[in-house]
């Protein structure tokens, strides 16, 4: 794999909501490979290119504290918004007054996470584009802290500071653990067809403080 | 409408209260927030945003373009407006909405970025924050969600905070049957002597341009708020609160110069050596280590 990368990503909180525990949110033991992707988009995507995340180190052992927090529990109505789009003399906002809920959330503090990833090619380059122009610009924006937008671990009110992971060992906080059975996780949102967006889960195991996503079985 | 944001920046927030409950916790029976394991003081992103929407809500009015959407309280003449439409025709047309929209969609591609766009060039909190719009799945339109450029993470106080319960009488009584036994009724509030938080944000230029057109002026106005956020916050809860630092720093490019860890490390808040219970801003010391900042950023102090 001449075009991997390995970035490492740190911060104070995470919360990777597990889809059954989503009301009052209740966090994976660690990022899961969809987060993962999403953090390496936000410092660099390009429609030429996909990330495969290969592994994740977790570096820092797992604990979790918990936040309650207001939070309104409805969405912006499309079919409100064209009302008004189309001259309609209606309010249009969420009164918290009305719709606001306490919700908990269970949360990861003091994370750390090495990310080892690969990205494709897709049917979307340009001619132009090459692996290695790809990974040249990954490598620039990681030593240079650039990023699209801040890339952050589940939520946005959790930023993760991230740079390239020069370390040839990565010490994991799990080195004597030889085998940790997380159970199901969710490896993703088969997006492909958009009408029937489908969750993808996958069993994670943690070997030494590292769970291997390359050749996991991926369960539908 | 002057410009979009052409670069990414950084902001450090610090301020502090005195004598009040910066943020309550709902599971602690509403005792300021505290990290259970170091101790320190949290105040939660969103109780800092509502603050900077209900800055822009009292300063705007309610303008064109500063609407909030998210919004605590119920406007007065907006209830009127709506009490006129319930005794008059009140079509609940769901269905015919949903039709329209299917029909827009088939008709024009563009129609969930229209949407978009509208709410963004109406609405402050929607162009800074963003907001969940409902997938209209039936139309298949997706407004999806916008993510705003401005994202702020949790503030936490620099020193471990103690809240102190406050026992206080009242001699008003609530119930008539209550008044015959009793002459005050007690109540508790907590409340922090002291604690400087430190809160840290992120805006990406990059959304801003691509997604809700975050402009120069808006900027202005979210500094301004920012600054302002508590000034016309007091209340019985809150005691005294005011910002006492806002520390940008500019990027000369859209997708940045350095790291953000960078720039908040060169920013240093430490308690004097010979203080032991800090109770005022003045026992605090705040250090901008310019010498660890690139030349390419710009910083500036705007309080």
């Amino acid at each position: 794999m001449g075009i991997g990368v390995k970035v490492k990503v740190w911060g104070d909180y995470a919360l990777f909501s597990r889809p059954e525990l989503k009301v009052e949110r209740y966090s994976y033991d660690v990022m899961t490979p969809s987060a993962a992707r999403g953090i390496l988009e936000a410092i660099y995507w390009h429609p030429g290119l996909r990330w495969k995340i290969d592994r994740i180190y977790v570096n820092k052992p797992i604990r979790f504290t918990s936040v309650r927090r207001n939070e309104v529990k409805s969405k912006a109505l499309a079919s409100k918004v064209f009302e008004v789009y189309n001259g309609a003399e209606k309010p249009l906002y969420i009164s918290t007054k009305q719709d606001i809920v306490q919700r908990a959330s269970v949360i990861l503090t003091d994370v750390e996470y090495v990310i080892e990833a690969h990205f494709e090619m897709t049917d979307k380059a340009n001619e132009t584009d090459n692996p290695g122009k790809f990974k040249d610009i990954m490598l620039r924006r990681l030593k240079r802290g650039e990023c699209y937008h801040m890339p952050y671990f589940g939520c946005r009110e959790f930023p993760a500071h991230f740079a390239l992971c020069e370390e040839e060992k990565i010490h994991t906080a799990y080195e004597n653990v030889e085998e940790k059975d997380m159970g199901l996780m969710l490896f993703g949102m088969d997006y492909s067809d958009l009408e029937n967006i489908e969750p993808m889960f996958f069993r994670a195991v943690m070997r030494k403080g590292v769970i291997d996503l390359r050749n996991c079985e991926v369960i539908r | 409408m002057s410009d979009v944001i052409k670069n990414r920046y950084e902001f450090v927030i610090l301020f502090d209260v005195e004598n009040g409950n910066p943020n309550g916790d709902p599971d602690a029976g509403n005792m300021p927030r505290v990290d259970p394991e170091s101790g320190l003081g949290l105040v939660t992103d969103v109780c800092l945003k509502r603050k900077i929407r209900n800055y822009v809500e009292t300063v705007k009015e309610d303008e064109d373009g500063y609407k909030i959407y998210i919004k605590k309280d119920v406007p007065l003449n907006q209830s009127d407006r709506e009490a006129c439409v319930s005794v008059g025709v009140n079509e609940t047309e769901d269905k015919k909405v949903t039709e329209e929209l299917k029909k827009l969609k088939r008709n024009d591609p563009d129609a969930d970025v229209k949407l978009r766009n509208y709410m963004c060039d109406h609405f402050f909190d929607i162009r800074t924050f963003g907001a969940v719009m409902t997938t209209f799945v039936k139309a298949s339109l997706n407004c999806g969600q916008v993510r705003g450029p401005v994202q702020i993470g949790f503030a936490r106080s620099i020193d471990p905070i103690i809240s102190q319960e406050v026992t206080i009488t009242r001699v008003a009584i609530t119930t008539e049957k209550d008044a015959e036994d009793k002459n005050t009724e007690i109540g508790r509030k907590s409340i922090v002597p002291y604690a400087l938080y430190r809160a840290e944000g992120f805006i990406s230029a990059n959304l801003a341009r691509k997604v809700t057109g975050f402009t120069e002026e808006d900027l202005d106005l979210l500094w301004e708020a920012i600054i302002n956020m508590f000034e016309h916050d007091h209340s019985a809860a809150r005691g005294k609160m005011a910002v006492r630092e806002l520390i940008v720093f500019k990027h000369s490019k859209e997708l940045g110069d350095c790291p953000a860890y960078k720039l908040f490390d060169a920013v240093e808040v430490k308690r004097k050596e010979d203080v032991e219970y800090p109770r005022k801003y003045q026992d605090y010391t705040v250090t901008l280590r310019k010498e660890d900042i690139p030349e390419s950023v710009q910083v500036k102090r705007m309080v």
